[in-house]
């Protein structure tokens, strides 16, 4: 067998298909009507909440409820400093706010296992929201604000910045030493500590990581929703969709999260604009069946087929 | 000064003894069955909006209906059970696993309720008024429905209690959650124990929903923050243990009762905070081991 070609063919297809991507993704505007770029940011919001919940959860298993709670903190960082701020400075605030919030919370929280993280995650987006109606209702006197608005072209092109550096970082965790330690420590903490892996270290900061760059997500998609509240900005679907969708997709590789969050994303828009009393209903149901028979995701299924048919040939010849 | 006081006790009572009967029911679903179901609410809800259907189309008063719900919901959720869960729980690789798998599909079924609620009934709020005399207590004015409420919670809870402690099927249930598989070789039907605790839940949801439609307002999408307060009262009682829950219940109403008088508003929060420093510090309950 030619292994030398096997190789080069295995990072020269991808690359390509990347890059033309890439390059069309880039050129989108020019050549896109208004609605695709903005459906494609709706898309991409979804995709980099999903990839950045699966740097974490994906590898360590531990289910993170707390994507609303980061997201929201970029979106209330917009609302409150976008006036005063330059857009990319706001952006980045955000993120370093939720960064700072997911580090504290990972110190004192990634020491709770299973069912108990997954309710302290939550917990802390639902204390974060209920706090902000409070706090906004009876100290500033108001529950929503308005965000300032930016043409949907430029959040577009940040959009796709945030995912670029997103997939990079994603990448690189996977393919270091970091991303194997991940990886010791989702199959056994205990086998992993005594191989001198610093655990804890390790958890907290892959967290605040994914963390980053819901932060910033959030702090962009605020520019284009106009107004926000604290429901809105700390919805808990925030928290479930990035599961659902890297469920959807399947976990084993980097692109899974990625096609199930822009498949899911887009189906979301379509069942909104087709059906919008049963969109959520619909909703539901291929979230139940998808639990229930695709638990490695499209990707997993793909796979089983391909190995499927291909073994199939081998036996066969 | 003392009618602060009673009127703060007996609110809290009222309020603690349905958080108490919501508690029990997502106890039971995971403690025994490992099943977080975070549909729980949407339960609550489908029995508020099914008395109040009831009461205003037919007449038919909600004490009534306590035993039209129960069993409905009981029998409804026995079939997810059976169904959707009993496969979660084979396919799944690892008891985690399922705990995960479980979680996200009850998340699925609670888009699912909550949208049928919304077709029939449609996004208003709704509310009836059942049995709104005033009732003097030591100075403390309380309406007839809210101690009824109260009344019932009580004996529902103790009737379930003593159920689970005296009866055969009771003894086979705590058996399950013990020790499923050597239960399961003591001659318990794991599955059907496992099906009738899910069905149970809801009946206890069913059961909490019918007395809520007599005190509060409601709409369908008032699951949520119902189920949010079964949680915090499971894991504030211990998750998995009946006796927490009922306990629970009683202290986060009474917690609640006492924020809401100085500020409606941060009842919710308080919760959060409980919640959250409970978690921190003694994660497993007050009655955990």
């Amino acid at each position: 067998m030619d292994l030398s070609r096997f190789n080069s063919r295995r990072f020269l297809v991808p690359g390509l298909i990347i890059l033309i991507l890439l390059v069309l993704l880039a050129t989108l505007p020019f050549y896109g009507q208004d609605y695709l770029v903005i459906l494609l940011t709706a898309i991409l919001m979804y995709v980099i909440l999903t990839v950045s919940w699966t740097i974490f959860s994906g590898p360590t298993r531990y289910i993170s409820l707390a994507s609303a709670a980061f997201f929201g903190i970029g979106v209330y960082t917009m609302a409150i400093l976008g006036k005063v701020l330059p857009l990319p400075v706001v952006i980045a605030v955000g993120a370093l706010i939720s960064f700072i919030l997911a580090l504290c919370m990972g110190l004192l929280t990634l020491r709770l296992r299973g069912m108990y993280f997954i309710i302290f995650t939550f917990g802390i987006s639902e204390l974060i929201k209920n706090f902000l109606l409070w706090y906004e209702t009876n100290i500033t006197n108001t529950v929503g604000r308005w965000v300032i608005r930016v043409d949907h072209d430029q959040v577009y092109y940040i959009m796709l910045a945030i995912f670029v550096a997103l997939m990079l970082t994603t990448y690189f965790i996977k393919h270091s030493r970091w991303g194997l330690a991940l990886q010791s420590i989702g199959h056994s903490q205990e086998a992993a500590a005594h191989r001198g892996i610093n655990v804890t270290m390790v958890k907290v900061i892959t967290f605040a990581i994914s963390a980053l760059f819901m932060g910033a997500v959030g702090a962009i998609m605020a520019t284009r929703w106009a107004y926000v509240d604290p429901r809105i900005a700390f919805n808990p679907l925030l928290s479930f969709m990035p599961v659902m969708m890297a469920i959807f997709g399947g976990m084993g590789q980097i692109y899974g999260p990625v096609i199930g969050a822009a498949i899911f994303a887009y189906l979301e828009e379509f069942l909104i604009t087709e059906f919008p009393y049963h969109y959520m209903l619909i909703f539901g149901l291929v979230l139940v069946i998808t639990i229930v028979y695709l638990p490695n995701g499209l990707v997993g299924l793909v796979q089983k087929l391909w190995k499927r048919s291909f073994r199939g040939q081998r036996t066969n010849t | 000064m003392f009618t602060t006081i009673l009127d703060i006790l007996i609110g809290g009572l009222i309020m603690g003894g349905i958080y108490a009967l919501i508690a029990v029911g997502l106890s039971l679903q995971y403690g025994v069955g490992r099943v977080l179901n975070v549909s729980h609410g949407e339960f609550i809800m489908l029995g508020a909006f099914i008395t109040y259907s009831l009461y205003t189309l037919f007449g038919i008063s909600p004490l009534i209906s306590l035993v039209i719900c129960g069993p409905f919901l009981f029998i409804i959720a026995f079939l997810i059970h059976r169904t959707l869960f009993q496969h979660l729980r084979d396919t799944s690789e690892s008891m985690d696993a399922f705990e995960g798998n479980s979680l996200l599909a009850s998340f699925g079924l609670l888009f699912i309720i909550q949208n049928i609620a919304l077709l029939i009934w449609k996004a208003n709020i709704r509310g009836y008024s059942y049995l709104v005399y005033s009732v003097n207590i030591f100075g403390a004015v309380f309406t007839t429905n809210r101690l009824i409420a109260l009344l019932f919670a009580v004996v529902i809870s103790l009737g379930f209690y003593i159920f689970l402690t005296r009866a055969r099927l009771g003894k086979a249930i705590r058996a399950a959650a013990q020790e499923p598989t050597t239960a399961g070789l003591s001659g318990v039907n794991i599955k059907q124990v496992l099906a009738i605790c899910f069905g149970l839940g809801a009946l206890m949801a069913g059961f909490a929903g019918v007395l809520i439609s007599m005190l509060y307002q409601m709409q369908p999408t008032m699951g949520m923050e119902y189920t949010i307060i079964a949680v915090i009262v499971v894991v504030l009682g211990g998750l998995g243990s009946i006796t927490g829950s009922l306990i629970g219940g009683f202290i986060l109403g009474l917690i609640g009762s006492l924020v809401t008088h100085f500020d409606p508003g941060l009842s919710l929060v308080a919760y959060y905070v409980i919640f959250i420093i409970l978690l921190l510090v003694k994660p497993t309950g007050i009655m955990g081991k």
